[in-house]
């Protein structure tokens, strides 16, 4: 019986757990790739968050962004996870990652090394520091830059500007 | 009245996209502060103690962060390099132990034994300095260079230390050592303020 109530569990878990087959690709994208995304002339408004697997304050905070996929379900708002991990550890650390936390959002990883070379073409305004993040809607020409970690209520209210 | 309100805001989101921390900062040329910050040998270490040294390479960082610990031997490198140069480094913890426990004094001590730093390793327990200087992730570099006899000292460059922080082998650009040949000529550095990833400094919850 107990073998049974056992197997059973295993099984249950099996099927609740995420499976490798159905985690969400992570893409390695080069800079003009990215800026394709940011530069888009649509009325959807994207939320375009920085972070790394190794960046605590940003882990804590991938919950809210996946939440704004909810919140924000009926309005025309798009979440865009971009890992600053390193190229090589993609399948090591990445892909795992994404797929144990079962993340929602699209995510990619950016693949280029020399930050000074590129990070002013993303915004002039980051430092840097991890976590980033980038609110635009291009239709509205709207685009706000946070270098700093978010509330919940806080990353909300910085998404609800963007739907006025 | 209905023309105002897209300029409203818009004004409101000029003041919401420059909510980044800190605004303020040095940006090269600025007079650089002097600190009086404790070491991990318990005593305390500022600019001016050492009378003979040209400048300082300055780098905040941290035990934590795994920027900080890629670049740890190649900060050591930059003071063999450079302290017999004139310029020795001086290493700053600028994060809240509170919320990186790793990063604490002890800790600090530890690591700056363990990997035998020959620089010191300050902490900087108020924040002040890495908010004075302008400071937002680990490493964060600052070249200082004192100017004439005095005790005053600027900021000649800002920024990273190199373009490939995963691996030393790698790397092409060597943006602080380039600097460094400049200012030792006594030129200004042609490029003196470059960004890099790091991890954002652990500033103490309000």
């Amino acid at each position: 019986m107990n073998f049974l109530k056992l197997t059973a569990l295993a099984a249950a878990l099996f099927v609740a757990g995420p499976s490798p087959a159905h985690a969400q690709q992570v893409a390695l994208i080069k800079l003009p790739e990215l800026q394709k995304r940011l530069s888009r002339n649509t009325d959807t408004t994207y939320v375009i968050n920085f972070w790394a697997t190794w960046c605590a304050p940003c882990v804590k905070e991938l919950p809210y962004f996946e939440q704004v996929n909810t919140t924000f379900a009926k309005q025309k708002v798009k979440v865009l996870l971009v890992s600053m991990d390193y190229a090589s550890q993609l399948d090591k650390k990445v892909k795992p990652f994404v797929a144990k936390r079962g993340l929602k959002s699209e995510v990619v990883l950016l693949n280029e090394t020399d930050p000074n070379s590129w990070m002013d073409k993303v915004d002039g305004k980051w430092s840097g520091a991890l976590p980033f993040t980038l609110i635009i809607n291009n239709s509205k020409q709207k685009r706000a830059a946070f270098e700093k970690e978010f509330t919940q209520p806080e990353l909300t209210a910085a998404v609800q500007q963007f739907l006025k | 009245m209905k023309k105002l309100v897209p300029f409203l805001a818009a004004c409101l989101l000029l003041v919401l996209s420059s909510y980044i921390r800190p605004m303020a900062g040095y940006q090269v040329g600025d007079k650089a502060a002097n600190f009086k910050l404790k070491n991990v040998d318990g005593k305390m270490v500022s600019l001016s103690d050492n009378k003979t040294a040209k400048g300082y390479i300055v780098v905040f960082t941290c035990n934590t962060c795994p920027y900080a610990k890629a670049y740890e031997s190649r900060i050591i490198d930059l003071h063999k390099k450079y302290a017999s140069q004139g310029y020795p480094v001086v290493a700053i913890n600028p994060n809240d132990p509170a919320i990186a426990p790793g990063d604490s004094f002890a800790a600090m001590q530890t690591q700056s034994k363990s990997k035998s730093y020959p620089f010191p390793y300050l902490f900087d327990e108020t924040q002040q300095t890495a908010q004075t200087y302008g400071a937002t992730r680990t490493p964060h570099l600052y070249v200082l260079t004192r100017q004439g006899s005095s005790n005053d000292f600027k900021v000649s460059y800002i920024g990273a230390i190199d373009d490939n922080s995963e691996d030393a082998k790698l790397v092409k650009t060597k943006y602080v050592e380039n600097a460094m040949t400049e200012i030792l000529a006594g030129k200004p550095a042609t490029t003196n303020s470059t960004k890099a990833i790091g991890c954002s400094i652990k500033w103490r919850k309000a």
